[in-house]
């Protein structure tokens, strides 16, 4: 089974982010690292292959971004993904969601001439645009089922099983092969590279394609193409210290009520 | 602020990456509740096992890192910046596996090792008694040859992980001489080996402190390291070794420390403006930050020279003593800069500096090493020239 999970390197959630003048994410300036939701993509993907030892399968980390994405590539071959493929090209910048599932259903596409991909995991979204939507549009360009969202995924044979948990209801998704899957954080954890697994990356092979080697037109993808666009970006504004409620004449509780009944937590 | 760093190659970035996000998610949230009620996290030393970072400084033929001493130092400086028990843990282990990879034959090794290295076995190590420390040769503790086993009686003082590990390193006396002493590995669960009640110690409750008492204990004689009277060589080797991993963890907790305090010193006012911009204390920052860095290079000088295969017992006491010495004086600092909050259990700074101290008494005391320092000094005929191989 050949396995495709998509990777994206974001700048660190917990450092200060910044923006270009275009508003584009500032990713040069910052520590990058392989998104957190996607790790349990990568989870996922390498709990297949072990659940199913007997089986010959794959896993290629796949990710579009300028040459600091190969860090993610890397992470995900230090957790034990078998092989990378890095896609990368100054006219991919400041694509939307609909340009990078186009370089993305073309790379995996490329990957699939080689060897029929049979699953392409996803997470459920990325920690620093968090749109969500890229795992469908990919589903869509590639004319595969996409089965989103899952908590729970169970293989066998050619079928998938998964649990999608909503706001009302727990769904049980069944579809056959090949698919687009994504995954939520409810999961499971994602295992820490050992330093085994970072001596192993090493020697693991990671392939790059530009967008000519995807048979992608400069003027298809990037901020040109870009049916949307940020217009503007301002930082959050610095907490305030918030309100306190002094209780001099027993009216503390009522106002306390008062303040979480108009906030809708009671 | 993290400390920078100079490392050898992009797998050492790597493997420092690791170990900080390691000890960012797994350590940091639990540590100052487990010092608090003194729960020694077992499962810690696991996942650091199938990390592979218990193992980093041995030999990947036998199931370790392969990785050198200047790297590997650097790790048990990022655990200990977070969780100096843990750090202290992490070396305490390396020691007790050190006899056996130095000394031990290839079926012991082959037996043992990988699940030492590997995490499923913890490690402690037990050489001194209650009266004797600074002086192993004078312990008492007893291995009698009984057929193919030994017999041991005694008792062992301030073992660490003491009730907690799978197995200890033991030295015991084989024959009357002061130097008759042989090292034996013991399992925990052998007939006659009770850990005391642990030690109700002023910092590092998360590291159990035990004394561990041997009553017929017998051990059979493929648990012996070594030769008869290989002992005290085998004890004495590891030190050295064991006193960079607490001059390392003591680098982290006083990184720790200043960490901690310049946080607060940026967002703390007084008098209009962050009290970091009042010189007062903006001096006592910059000495912390002078004594951190100092410990460290100290301590990766020792390092560098044990990656050569060179002589570093006095640089490797240096480096005891200046980095233990200096994380006293950074944490108390680190009180300072704090206030009033700082001499409060609500803050990790009074921990820090709990921690601190024990730091200048075990693995030698600073005047051990003082008077190893001296005594190198009188006898050294080295060049001082050394070329990187």
């Amino acid at each position: 089974m050949n396995i495709v999970v998509c990777v994206k390197h974001v700048p660190d959630a917990t450092a200060d982010r910044k923006f270009e003048s275009d508003n584009t994410v500032d990713r040069e300036g910052v520590d990058g690292l392989l998104s957190e939701l996607d790790e349990y993509a990568v989870e996922q993907a390498l709990q297949l292959r072990e659940k199913r030892s007997d089986e010959e399968i794959s896993v290629t980390a796949l990710t579009v971004g300028p040459a600091k994405a190969a860090d993610a590539v890397r992470k995900a071959l230090q957790m034990g993904a078998d092989k990378g493929v890095h896609v990368s090209d100054d006219a991919i910048a400041g694509s939307d969601y609909l340009g990078t599932s186009l370089v993305l259903a073309k790379a995996i596409e490329k990957i699939g001439s080689e060897q029929k991909v049979d699953l392409v995991v996803f997470g459920m979204a990325s920690t620093d645009a968090s749109g969500g939507v890229v795992p469908a549009m990919v589903a869509e360009r590639l004319g595969l089922p996409q089965v989103t969202l899952a908590s729970v995924i169970e293989s066998q044979g050619d079928q998938v099983r998964i649990k999608r948990d909503g706001d009302t209801a727990t769904e049980v998704i069944g579809a056959t092969l090949p698919i687009v899957l994504s995954v939520t954080d409810q999961s499971g954890e994602a295992r820490y590279p050992s330093f085994k697994g970072i001596m192993a990356a090493k020697k693991k092979p990671v392939e790059s394609y530009s967008l000519s080697d995807l048979g992608v037109e400069a003027s298809e993808v990037g901020a040109e193409a870009a049916y949307s666009a940020v217009e503007e970006a301002t930082a959050r504004p610095p907490r305030t210290a918030g309100e306190i409620v002094t209780d001099e004449d027993g009216s503390g509780a009522t106002a306390l009520a008062e303040f979480l009944a108009s906030k809708k937590f009671i | 602020m993290p400390a920078r760093r100079l490392l050898p190659s992009e797998e050492a970035v790597d493997l420092i990456a690791l170990v900080r996000d390691l000890a960012t998610k797994e350590l940091a949230p639990r540590a100052a509740e487990a010092e608090e009620s003194a729960e020694f996290p077992r499962d810690v030393f696991r996942l650091l096992g199938q990390t592979g970072i218990l193992g980093l400084p041995y030999a990947e033929e036998h199931g370790g890192g392969g990785v050198p001493y200047e790297v590997y130092l650097q790790v048990l400086e990022e655990l200990g910046r977070v969780w100096a028990s843990v750090g202290v843990g992490v070396s305490v282990h390396a020691l007790s596996c050190f006899g056996l990879v130095t000394k031990g034959t290839e079926e012991q090794k082959k037996e043992w090792l990988p699940d030492m290295l590997g995490g499923d076995l913890l490690g402690a190590y037990c050489l001194s008694e209650a009266h004797a420390g600074s002086d192993p040769a004078a312990m008492r503790t007893t291995a009698r040859r009984d057929g193919d086993h030994y017999v041991l009686n005694g008792a062992k003082a301030w073992t660490t992980h003491g009730g907690q590990a799978d197995f200890y390193k033991v030295m015991a006396r084989t024959s009357d001489d002061r130097n008759g002493i042989s090292c034996f590995l013991v399992p925990a669960d052998t007939e006659g080996l009770v850990a005391d009640n642990p030690e109700r110690k002023m910092g590092l409750m998360g590291s159990t402190t035990a004394t561990m008492v041997f009553e017929n204990v017998r051990v059979p004689v493929e648990r012996r390291l070594g030769e008869e009277g290989d002992g005290l060589r085998i004890a004495l080797a590891g030190l050295d070794s064991g006193r960079l991993g607490i001059a390392a963890v003591a680098t982290g907790l006083a990184q720790g420390a200043l960490d901690a305090s310049l946080a607060y010193a940026q967002q703390r006012t007084a008098f209009g403006k962050r009290i970091v911009d009042h010189q007062g204390l903006g001096f006592v920052l910059a000495d912390m930050e002078a004594a951190v860095q100092s410990a460290r290079a100290v301590t990766l000088h020792a390092a560098r020279l044990r990656d050569q295969g060179l002589p570093f017992g006095r640089e490797a006491s240096v480096a005891k003593l200046v980095a233990t010495d200096n994380a006293m004086k950074v944490t108390t600092d680190g009180v300072q800069v704090l206030g009033g909050v700082g001499y409060t259990r609500d803050f990790p700074l009074e921990r820090y500096m709990r921690e601190a101290k024990v730091m200048q008494i075990f693995e030698g005391t600073n005047q051990i090493q003082r008077m190893v320092i001296a005594r190198s000094l009188d006898t050294s005929t080295q060049t001082g020239l050394e070329l990187v191989r």
